[in-house]
């Protein structure tokens, strides 16, 4: 009991005059509050200033990393100018380079990567967080942290030696019947006649979107996971109260609350599928067209153009790779804000009575 | 309601001084027995017989029609194929076979948790199938000593696989995540631990810039040693400039997730520490990490586990080689991915299969991480451990009985008057299941 309920509960407010007072009257003007200043020890001392000094070292290699990058592609990016993002080629040599393919296919690798991971994620979470028993949840769990911890090289090879082959199915199957949509249409692919090869389906942005989405499904599922369990218990329950079922509390409660969360796990996903850079390496063969067949092989991204290309590059070359590297940055930056502030938000109803 | 609410409620017509206040009644109904009480209570989870014959026959149609679809109607091809029509065409009838005997909203939600189940598993099967065919197309040369004592120095591309082996990048990733786990796990938990302890305007600038950097494409990480490193200031690629770079890389992982799990350390315990006069430095030493400590423990080792499987970092600043390195200052390193990474894009069959294999050996590495950070961690902040439990106990025990011994020697009271207490009780935390 709080201090306003007991003083409310039984006396009206007017009875109040009713009290005795004892002892002597107020004193009109009150003491000087008392300064409570603490001075640190010298254990505290020493413990503040290493965990600045751990603060500081962290944001001097972080801005280092930044402003580096930023200074080093400076030569490149003046000397291109703005054909710098409107240019296809790659031939830093004669000048002549600009991220306008790589980008797009950084981006399309991305888009399938999220389209084919998000429901699942969703699903998956769903799944977790509102209808699996508690004991199979743990493993769930686990399932999932373990998917995270998977290394890329590991996908790669998987996708490259293993997934390939089916999904070369699927993508002939989707440009049979859908390839009158241009971003399905395949050059060179004959769909009438099943004994044409296949190859013009393998190394494609689609093989490689999918096993990117193996890798970007642990972290949309695991944050999406934590902001349905954040819905307020006690909105479930009256949901469940007044006849709904599973999926109708789910789709009435749960939802609603959680969609800050599940656009912010979406993009969080998202930015890790844009920075990918050894199982799209494996799996994609290069190109430097503005391609957007997705189910054509080849494409290229950036990151996988830095790994091709750094070895052989001079310093002007290294540095167009930066200007490169730091556009992709700048992407992954603005993607990952964006996520953390619909995650914040989608928060902030938590308080809300349980 | 607030409790000010509660306390302004009564305020109109409160009359309850007066001794011969009239006593409002309340009254309840007379219980009438209306109907029978069931003789049975109604099962409300589980599935019911008919739920398992539904489920059962929707199965074997599912099957009946698919197969039927596929040898018989349409030549339609790819294992893919068969499981997305088997699939479709099991929530049709299954949906179908519920909506004979349930109303509407019940057959939605029987055909949406079976949607979602769906995507649970299909997530499982994907990881099953990566790691299986990981460590199977892996295993035959897994069990050969060679691979684990022998380096690539003197096997030629067309060698057997009885030749040569992967030591040196065993050997090389040890030594990178060795260094890098020197650097990071200090700096990661000191920086966890000040943007928790200390909240002002710089640490929480600190903490969104460690956010921004976990969006730092791995690469990048790579690409910023090998310019300034190796280019400006002239080190050779060696594992110091592989292990700093998975370092940039690793940082905030580690800082974020550390950050998380000391977040979660209940507020009332360190209060407690505080209300007993500990200064700051002993509350984080002695309650605020020993809490958080399983958590701490398990967001260090998955943090080494994405550090261990890098590949593109080390790609840009370790350099490859195939004979064995053990000095970490100079020439090139290999680590495990890497060295994956190089033989799989060589066309020879042999060389594919030893990339396998180094792909299931550090497959097998990253599991058994994966284990032990299971094993320490998924215990929440606070619960103890039955050894932990056992080590509390006893230091609180030895507390009582120097506490004891001194008031009985009259060194410390607490107070004057009273006689020297019996010897207290000590109890014992409850320990976690």
């Amino acid at each position: 009991m709080t201090v306003t309920e007991l003083s409310g509960s039984g006396t009206p407010p007017t009875s109040a005059s009713t009290f005795v007072r004892s002892g002597p009257p107020p004193v009109a003007r009150l003491p000087e509050p008392r300064k409570l200043t603490a001075k640190r020890m010298r254990g505290d001392r020493i413990f503040h200033g290493g965990s600045y000094l751990s603060g500081v070292i962290v944001l001097a290699i972080m801005v280092a990393v930044g402003l580096f990058l930023s200074v080093q592609a400076w030569a490149a990016l003046s000397s291109a100018g703005p054909s710098f993002f409107t240019t296809a080629e790659w031939e830093t040599d004669r000048g002549h380079f600009g991220i306008a393919s790589i980008m797009l296919g950084t981006a399309l690798v991305a888009l399938v990567a999220v389209g084919v991971a998000m429901p699942v994620a969703m699903g998956t979470s769903l799944f977790i967080t509102n209808i699996a028993p508690q004991r199979v949840r743990t493993y769930l769990v686990a399932m999932v942290d373990l998917m995270a911890a998977v290394p890329s090289i590991v996908y790669g090879l998987w996708g490259a030696y293993f997934f390939q082959g089916m999904a070369i199915d699927v993508a002939r199957w989707i440009n049979t019947w859908l390839g009158w949509m241009p971003w399905f249409s395949v050059a060179g692919a004959d769909p009438n006649s099943p004994t044409s090869s296949l190859t013009v389906y393998s190394a494609s942005i689609f093989v490689a979107g999918i096993v990117v989405a193996l890798m970007v499904m642990p972290i949309q599922t695991s944050v999406m996971r934590e902001v349905f369990s954040q819905v307020p218990i006690g909105e479930r329950e009256g949901a469940y109260a007044l006849g709904g079922t599973r999926w109708g509390v789910i789709r009435i409660v749960s939802l609603p609350f959680a969609r800050g969360g599940i656009i912010g796990g979406t993009m969080l996903g998202m930015g890790r599928a844009l920075g990918e850079t050894i199982a799209v390496a494996l799996i994609l063969s290069s190109r430097f067209d503005v391609n957007f067949h997705i189910l054509e092989s080849g494409g290229n991204t950036v990151s996988k153009l830095i790994a091709d290309r750094y070895s052989e590059a001079s310093g002007f070359g290294l540095s167009a790779l930066m200007a490169a590297g730091l556009a992709l940055f700048a992407i992954t930056l603005v993607v990952n804000f964006t996520a953390s502030w619909f995650v914040a938000r989608s928060r902030s109803g938590a308080e809300s009575e349980g | 309601m607030t409790p000010t609410e509660l306390a302004e409620a009564p305020a109109g017509p409160v009359e309850v001084e007066g001794d011969d206040a009239p006593v409002a009644a309340t009254t309840l109904p007379a219980i009438v027995a209306t109907s029978v009480p069931p003789t049975h209570l109604r099962t409300l989870s589980g599935m019911s017989p008919s739920d398992y014959m539904n489920l059962g026959g929707a199965l074997i149609s599912t099957l009946s029609i698919t197969l039927l679809l596929f040898g018989i109607l349409a030549p339609l091809s790819g294992v893919v194929g068969f499981v997305v029509v088997a699939w479709v065409m099991f929530l049709v009838v299954y949906g179908l076979l519920v909506s004979l005997d349930e109303s509407r909203p019940v057959m939605v939600d029987k055909v949406m948790s079976a949607v979602l189940l769906s995507a649970a598993m299909l997530a499982g099967i994907a990881l099953l199938s990566v790691i299986v065919y990981t460590i199977a197309k892996g295993w035959s040369a897994l069990f050969k000593s060679n691979l684990y004592t022998q380096d690539m120095s003197s096997t030629g591309p067309a060698d057997p696989i009885t030749q040569g082996g992967i030591g040196h990048a065993i050997v090389g990733t040890l030594i990178i995540i060795g260094i890098a786990i020197a650097i990071t796990v200090p700096l990661g938990l000191a920086t966890a631990v000040f943007l928790n302890e200390i909240n002002n305007r710089f640490s929480r600038f600190v903490r969104t810039v460690v956010d921004a950097m976990t969006a730092l494409p791995s690469i990048l990480a790579g690409l910023f040693i090998f310019a300034t490193w190796i280019l400006i200031l002239g080190f050779e690629r060696s594992g110091l400039a592989a292990a700093i770079s998975v370092s940039i890389m690793m940082l905030p992982i580690i800082i974020r997730s550390a950050d998380v799990v000391l977040r979660l350390v209940p507020g009332n315990l360190k209060e407690a520490s505080y209300a007993l006069g500990a200064p700051q430095h002993r509350t984080v030493r002695n309650v605020t990490l020993p809490t958080a400590r399983s958590g701490l423990a398990t967001a260090v080792i998955l943090g080494v586990a994405r550090g261990i499987g890098e590949t593109a970092p080390v790609l840009l600043t370790a350099g490859y080689t195939g004979t064995l390195n053990v000095d970490p200052m100079h020439n090139s390193v290999v680590s495990l991915p890497l060295a994956t990474y190089y033989f799989v894009r060589s066309p020879q069959q042999v060389m594919i299969q030893r990339g396998f294999a180094t792909a299931a050996v550090l497959m097998v590495l990253v599991l058994v991480l994966f284990a032990i950070a299971r094993l320490l961690g998924g215990r929440q902040a606070g619960q103890v451990g039955r050894r932990q439990a056992r080590r509390i106990a006893a230091r609180s025990a030895s507390d009582a009985a120097r506490f004891h011994r001194l008031s009985g020697e009259g060194q410390v009271s607490f107070d004057p008057a009273a006689p020297p207490p019996p010897p207290p009780v000590v109890v014992l935390p409850e320990v976690a299941s």
